[in-house]
């Protein structure tokens, strides 16, 4: 697995009401196979951070290596999951959406559908193989997409808010099921959210960033033995830690409870 | 009772299709108008049987529906790909929207007279008159389906590997394919009506659209209906059995276009939406 370093990275939107400075001098070291989440209110600039390290833009300053190359695109180093549902291709069946990569790698039909099968058997959706995403339950589409970036076997994986758009009850089970998988194949993470209890159980350390502009706050490290227990009270103190960082930024002073609510349940 | 879907829907397009023929088959009788105008169902129906049993109606029918499909392959062979580019390029969309703007309002039958001078009279007429009917709805068509691709979709097939073949083959074509269905559906529909007015100007001999303007000099109002109904026929099976497959194992199969709320299966999920 591979490590990511990210060196003064800069990147300037240029909008028709001016230059907005989406992420200011950003550096993060990421070690290999660390699971690292980086959270902040909407408009920090996390998500533009992501997009930077996958390749789908290019920063206005900076550097970032992967693995020691510098990231000049997209490239199958790297795994995305994105928020939207609509990310898997309708016309393909859930094994046709995780062979995509394999397919485009040459890899061959029968190897890469058993690849394919391995990983949705990874996310629990063997069963669900031909069905195609538009009979999948909104959970179950992010399963697939997790799979369908894991499948081409890159050394990182980006997550953008993937269970945002998902029910509590569902959102929990899915973060049992990443932190199994990440357990199961040691891929470098990095996974944006803007839920501190998400974060407090997955990560080995958490990013918060500031908005406008997008700034590196501070680097909080969670080192609470696995698997974890999100009513411990270790777990509880971790979010209010994360919660205070966050908290200057997101209300006003005096109004600590709705910071409390407005982050933990967004 | 229970009669399957497929079934039910038979049954109610015969019925719709009786209704019609049960109120012109009351006008004809009625004695309105002359008998020889408009002919009884049961004398069109004779005259449809003899001139499918000696073959000439299906000869006829062969060469309209060879000029229709050579114009129509052709359309799809440059509207497709065309209407791709546009989409995909500023340049290309600048050189060709201001041109397909002037020349659609245009009806392909105007072109005819023009087309006859140029080409004389025959099958090139027939055929390039309904290339250019076919040829705007396949490519507007197009060009919005892959304008609507998801941006979703190219981005995560460009993160997985994908170059601009996969990208033009396995997500584009299949991302647009409910425009270009439909597109195809239209200039389907728009190749016949052009067909059959070219063959009444530029057509000798063999043709539907000959056979109807040649019977009106006789007053063979039977025949004219004749060769209506076959042409109504073949339309009815292309749509049913072409379009209406292509849809069903391709877009509706997907769920990228939704059946009419008989069909429509139970669980409704929310839009998806993007923080």
């Amino acid at each position: 697995m591979s490590n990511i370093e990210i060196r003064n990275v800069s990147l300037v939107y240029d909008t028709p009401s001016g230059s907005v400075q989406a992420v200011d001098d950003a550096s993060l070291n990421i070690a290999a196979s660390e699971f690292l989440c980086i959270v902040g209110p909407s408009g920090c600039g996390k998500s533009t951070l992501l997009n930077l390290i996958a390749g789908f833009l290019a920063a206005t300053s900076g550097e970032i290596k992967i693995g020691g190359m510098p990231v000049t695109g997209h490239g199958m180093d790297r795994g995305v999951v994105f928020q939207d549902f609509a990310q898997l291709f309708p016309w393909r069946t859930a094994l046709g959406n995780v062979a995509f990569g394999l397919e485009m790698k040459g890899v061959s039909k029968e190897e890469r559908e058993k690849i394919a099968l391995d990983h949705l058997a990874l996310v629990r959706l063997e069963k669900f193989a031909h069905s195609y995403p538009h009979h999948l339950s909104g959970g179950m589409q992010q399963r697939v997409a997790i799979a369908r970036a894991l499948a081409y076997n890159p050394s990182v994986l980006l997550m953008d808010e993937p269970f945002a758009a998902l029910d509590a009850l569902t959102r929990d089970a899915m973060q049992r099921l990443v932190a199994e998988v990440w357990r199961a194949t040691r891929k470098t993470v990095v996974y944006v959210t803007h839920n501190v209890a998400e974060a407090v159980y997955l990560a080995d350390r958490v990013v918060v960033m500031t908005p406008h502009p997008g700034r590196v706050k501070i680097e909080v490290p969670i080192t609470l033995p696995r698997p974890r227990d999100p009513l411990s009270v270790e777990f509880l103190q971790c979010q209010k830690d994360l919660l205070r960082h966050l908290g200057s930024e997101m209300v006003a002073p005096g109004e600590p409870e709705i910071c409390k609510d407005g982050a933990t349940q967004p | 009772m229970t009669a399957s879907p497929e079934r039910r829907r038979t049954i109610r397009a015969g019925i719709t299709l009786l209704a019609a023929a049960a109120l012109y088959e009351a006008v004809a009788q009625s004695g309105l108008f002359p008998a020889v105008l408009v002919p009884t169902l049961p004398k069109v129906g004779r005259t449809l049987i003899a001139l499918l049993s000696d073959g000439t109606l299906l000869w006829h029918a062969f060469y309209t529906l060879v000029r229709v499909m050579l114009g129509f392959v052709l359309a799809i062979l440059v509207g497709v790909p065309l209407g791709i580019l546009m989409a995909r390029l500023r340049s290309v969309e600048n050189f060709v929207m201001p041109l397909a703007s002037a020349l659609m309002p245009i009806p392909s039958l105007a072109w005819v007279p023009v087309f006859i001078l140029w080409f004389g009279l025959g099958d090139t007429v027939t055929i390039l008159i309904v290339f250019y009917a076919a040829l705007f709805p396949t490519l507007l068509n197009t060009w919005t389906g892959v304008r609507t691709v998801n941006p979703l979709w190219l981005r995560a097939a460009g993160a997985m590997g994908a170059g601009e073949g996969a990208l033009f083959w396995k997500v584009i074509i299949p991302g647009a394919s409910p425009f270009i269905i439909t597109g195809l559906r239209q200039a389907f529909l728009r190749s016949w009506i052009a067909v059959v007015g070219a063959e009444m100007l530029a057509a000798s001999d063999w043709g539907l659209g000959w056979v109807i303007f040649d019977a009106k000099e006789f007053l063979n109002a039977d025949v004219m209906m004749a060769s209506l109904a076959v042409i109504g026929g073949i339309g009815y099976a292309f749509e049913r059995l072409v379009f209406g497959s292509l849809e069903r194992v391709t877009v509706l199969r997907w769920g990228m276009v939704r059946a009419a709320i008989e069909h429509r299966r139970p669980a409704a999920r929310p839009l998806p939406s993007r923080a």
